[in-house]
């Protein structure tokens, strides 16, 4: 069994790359059917293999593995390898990043059904299974960097997927621009890595771990900082950039521009809990530094919280999830600083099934909405889809931790884990992510009423004179050609698929996953750091904590945001316009999400737009082209003018200079 | 007793008159060429000298070959005057400036 | 003695002869002076006993190139007094540029005296052939400059031919080339097609 191990492994990796290359390359000679048979069975492939490995992991005592299949190149004594370090967090991640897929695949041949780009899009997203599996299974630090930079790069050209639109255009562009500037810091902190260990096998890397603890680096002259602390500040930078935590947050609302099926798979399950999974992973140097861990906790409940509240004020449904995901990543960024790695993949995985399964019922909606993606034009919607509401409403309980489903388990988890944590900053980080219960119900039902509840405010056109499939793309807003109805098997069974585990994960796997030392060996935790261990003593079994949860605060916060929103929404759905005049400056504030976008565009867009601009003026109009080109072509063009006069062109000038020359060049050789 | 230096110093004396021929009749052609074949006499005047006072015949090769280059020269310099005056119908140097810079 | 006697002779004249080329007015005179200073020069290569030199002087320079001279000379159209003209204006800096020539040279042969001790010279014996003894080098240690130096005067005849040569019209010439491309068939008969005197049998 260990000895096909390996072979395994590769096929898991190779199996969507394959995929993905026959539809792609081959694109032009398949049919559209092929397209999405090949992929889903490469997919499917690999998700049978995870699930094998995983399998393997847990109930046949299979112990990690580290084996690698290829020697890259080697420079100087380092090496670059590609390999893979299969343990149980990896086997739990591939396991739910090709369930998610396998899942996006299927659904995708109902979204897509009409779209022109049918046999790009399903070999962009096998390539992006591949580089996430890629990026989970590495196994040293070059190939994480390669895979997050190919999954980087297929979300650049998945949310450009409709390259034909501005919007997508300008969407992707800022992802990779915001993404750069988060991978910078990666690889700074990869290059720190390779400088104080000599080697970038995660092997190596964490057995030299304890011997940095001590060693300091002088980033400006006379202040010293202590390595870890470096090292997993800027490989959180990178993790910022990824996970969309703020201030590298701005693309990930943006990147909703990618058709819905992505911004499941890719903007809310997979891609962007990269970097939550990359600082669980490095919690060998993350557990060196508590000034790293608590810049983590901090930054993620800042995103916990105050993305939820832009979430509140968004129209747009996708927008809504998006700012939510942000907020959940934020979630589990705070449970990382409070050294509750566990708490955070166990929320990585519930959070990737109830929120792909958010996004793929938004699809579900929008199909049915004929592209329309403004809530304001929906309402009462359940009458006509009753799985897509059921689904919904299963994956909101979920979003809002409410006791039984899975995210309860992992959120109240978390905000449990942050209140007993004692690091610098804990203590604004639990308000933060209590509040952001509340926050979470809130923009969660208020979602959920708009769009299913209440009374349709869309128009239906009986009588436009147009065939129904040429005329989706000029409606109006709000406009259908007739009454929504309930989407295709190929689109509900998915949702269905992804429901059942976001519903009853949370049971059985909360006691092995975070009691029962299951990531003993690939998540290190430093004795001092003993939030897990004081969780622990107050757990006592999965029910009993649904039943504690009616006195804990977290259940009471979320239960009165979902009041708000019925009161809001439901009740009284005038109030909602009357408090944006009333708090207008917050409202304001809210709409503007903050003003980041605005506050970047001035500072980093403009500051860079007008160095260019001083660069231009002056330093290559003036000093380049006036200067340099110009200038030493003036200079040649005055020292010819001088030059040209002894160019008499009488015979004997040149007659005497050489007679002239003779004599000087004798007298030389005399006298010298 | 004639002496190398006799002959050295009159071949010098040969050579600096032509150079001061070449100062003075810069304007005619002819006369340069002349001046020219002057100095190849005064060099060919210290070959032969030498090859005299150091009994080595190898000079008068020298002079040999001096003189065959001096021919084909003076044969294309005249050549060359032939074709400038059927253009311009001068030889004045001070016409010749279509090479100036 | 008496060769010192002949050589100041031949030396003062020599020098009279060049200072001659370089002042007279006329071109003719100037070729002829130089005439007079190669055969004067030829004398005195006869008295470094360099016969041959002397002799191939006095019938290549003054039989051939000096005729070619004063061929040119007198075939050209030349107005003199335009090229006298400013005669003096560099004559100052054409005295002192000799001068230094002089100097120089002068300072070089009897200060320095070349770093070198010269033997007297070993006068030949009467049956003794300069000519040979030049043969015998050219042929076999200098046969390849000599060679060279052929090309050079063939290279010299080509350039000084094609230089001068023109086609003016109206002249009549053969062309050998369009001669031998000559063909039978196409070139000498040409057979026309005329329109017959239709039917007018006379």
């Amino acid at each position: 069994m260990t000895q096909s191990m390996p072979a395994i492994f590769l096929l898991i990796v190779l199996a969507p790359l394959a995929a993905a290359v026959v539809s792609g390359i081959f694109m032009r000679f398949i049919p559209r059917s092929a397209a999405h048979w090949v992929t889903i069975l490469g997919v499917g492939l690999s998700f049978a293999l995870s699930a094998y490995v995983l399998w393997q992991m847990l109930f046949a005592g299979m112990g990690s593995m580290n084996v690698t299949v290829y020697d890259w190149a080697m420079v100087g004594n380092v090496q670059f390898q590609v390999g893979f370090l299969v343990d149980r967090l990896t086997a739990l991640m591939i396991t739910v990043v090709s369930f998610v897929s396998l899942m996006v695949h299927i659904y995708t041949i109902g979204y897509m059904a009409d779209d022109p780009g049918y046999k790009r899009f399903f070999s962009y997203i096998s390539l992006f299974t591949f580089s996430m599996l890629m990026l989970v299974m590495a196994n040293n630090f070059l190939q994480l960097f390669f895979g997050w930079e190919a999954v980087g790069l297929v979300s650049y050209l998945l949310i450009g997927f409709w390259y034909t639109r501005p919007t997508a255009i300008y969407a992707n562009l800022k992802a990779f621009l915001v993404n750069r500037v988060g991978d910078f810091g990666f690889l700074l902190g990869i290059a720190l890595v390779l400088m104080y260990t000599g080697s970038l096998n995660y092997g190596d890397v964490f057995s030299h771990a304890p011997q940095l603890a001590g060693q300091t680096i002088q980033l400006f002259p006379g202040v010293a900082w202590a390595v870890p602390t470096v090292i997993c500040l800027l490989l959180f930078v990178g993790a910022m950039g990824k996970s969309a935590q703020v201030p590298l947050h701005v693309w990930l609302p943006d990147s909703m521009e990618g058709p819905t099926p992505i911004s499941a798979l890719i903007h809310a399950a997979t891609m962007v809990t990269a970097g939550i999974f990359m600082v669980a992973r490095m919690s060998p140097l993350f557990e060196l530094s508590n000034t790293a861990l608590s810049v983590v906790m901090v930054i993620g409940a800042i995103t916990a919280m105050f993305m939820g509240l832009v979430g509140i004020v968004q129209n747009d449904i996708k927008r809504v999830i998006a700012y939510s995901t942000l907020s959940q990543l934020g979630y589990m960024a705070t449970a990382l600083g409070a050294s509750a790695y566990a708490v955070s993949i166990f929320h990585l995985m519930t959070h990737a099934f109830f929120k792909a399964l958010l996004f793929l019922g938004a699809g579900s909606v929008i199909i049915a909405m004929h592209h329309e993606q403004d809530m304001r034009h929906m309402g009462g919607l359940r009458k006509h889809m009753p799985i897509t509401y059921a689904t919904f409403i299963v994956g909101s309980l979920a979003l809002i931790a409410f006791p039984g489903f899975s995210g309860f388990f992992s959120k109240d988890t978390i905000i449990e884990a942050v209140h007993e944590s004692q690091r610098a900053g804990s203590g604004f980080a639990y308000w933060c992510v209590l509040l952001g219960a509340f926050v979470t119900a809130l923009y969660t039902f208020r979602m959920l009423f708009l769009t299913f509840h209440g009374k349709p405010r869309y128009v239906i056109e009986q009588n436009h004179g147009q065939p129904a499939d040429t005329g989706h793309a000029h409606m109006q807003p709000g406009h259908l050609p007739h009454a929504p109805k309930e989407s295709p098997w190929v689109v509900t069974a998915p949702l269905i698929l992804l429901a059942i585990p976001s519903l009853i994960i949370g049971w059985p796997l909360i006691e092995p996953l975070l009691y029962g030392n299951f990531f003993a060996g690939s998540i290190y935790v430093s004795p001092a750091h003993h939030v897990m261990q004081s969780l622990a003593a107050h757990f006592h079994g999965s029910g009993s904590m649904v039943l504690e949860s009616i006195a804990s605060p977290t259940l009471w916060v979320a239960l009165s945001g979902v009041l708000v929103a019925w009161l809001f929404y439901i009740f009284r759905p005038t109030w909602p316009e009357k408090t944006a005049k009333a708090l207008n400056p917050i409202y304001q504030l809210l709409l503007h999400k903050f003003y980041f976008d605005e506050l970047y565009a001035l500072l980093i867009a403009g500051g860079a737009r007008g160095l260019g601009m001083l660069l231009w003026r002056f330093g290559d109009e003036k000093i380049i082209d006036g200067g340099l080109v110009n200038g030493s072509a003036n200079a040649v063009g005055r020292l010819a003018r001088i030059l040209r006069r002894s160019q008499s062109g009488y015979l004997y000038h040149y007659a005497f200079a050489m007679i002239i020359g003779l004599c000087l060049l004798l007298g030389w050789l005399i006298l010298r | 007793m004639i002496t190398l230096f006799d002959f050295l110093a009159l071949s010098g004396a040969l050579f600096a008159i032509s150079v001061a021929g070449i100062f003075l009749n810069r304007k005619n052609v002819i006369l340069l060429l002349m001046c020219i074949e002057l100095m190849l006499l005064a060099a060919n005047f210290n070959f032969i000298a030498f090859s005299r006072y150091l009994n080595d015949p190898a000079g008068q090769i020298f002079v040999f070959f001096i003189l065959t280059v001096a021919a084909a020269e003076s044969a294309i310099g005249l050549a060359i005057l032939v074709v400038l005056f059927r253009n311009h119908q001068s030889i004045n140097v001070e016409d010749i400036d279509s090479m100036k810079g | 003695m008496a060769a010192t006697i002949v050589f100041i002779v031949l030396a003062a004249v020599l020098i009279g002869a060049a200072l001659g080329v370089i002042t007279s007015r006329n071109p003719v005179h100037s070729a002829l002076f130089l005439v007079l200073a190669f055969v004067t020069s030829a004398g005195l290569w006869l008295l470094l006993e360099a016969e041959f030199l002397a002799l191939i002087l006095v019938l290549v320079y003054v039989g051939a190139v000096m005729v070619l001279f004063l061929f040119v000379v007198m075939m050209l159209d030349i107005n003199t007094a335009t090229l006298r003209q400013g005669f003096v204006r560099y004559a100052p800096l054409g005295v002192v540029v000799a001068v230094i020539v002089l100097l120089e040279i002068g300072y070089v042969v009897w200060t320095q005296k070349l770093g070198v001790t010269f033997g007297t010279p070993v006068p030949h014996a009467a049956t003794f052939s300069n000519t040979r003894e030049l043969g015998n080098l050219i042929y076999t240690t200098y046969v390849y400059p000599f060679e060279i130096a052929a090309v050079i005067l063939l290279v010299g005849i080509v350039a000084a031919i094609s230089l001068t040569l023109r086609r003016r019209a109206g002249t009549r010439t053969q062309d050998p080339a369009k001669q031998v491309r000559v063909s039978a068939k196409r070139g000498r008969i040409r057979i026309v097609k005329m329109p017959t005197q239709g039917g007018q049998a006379e």
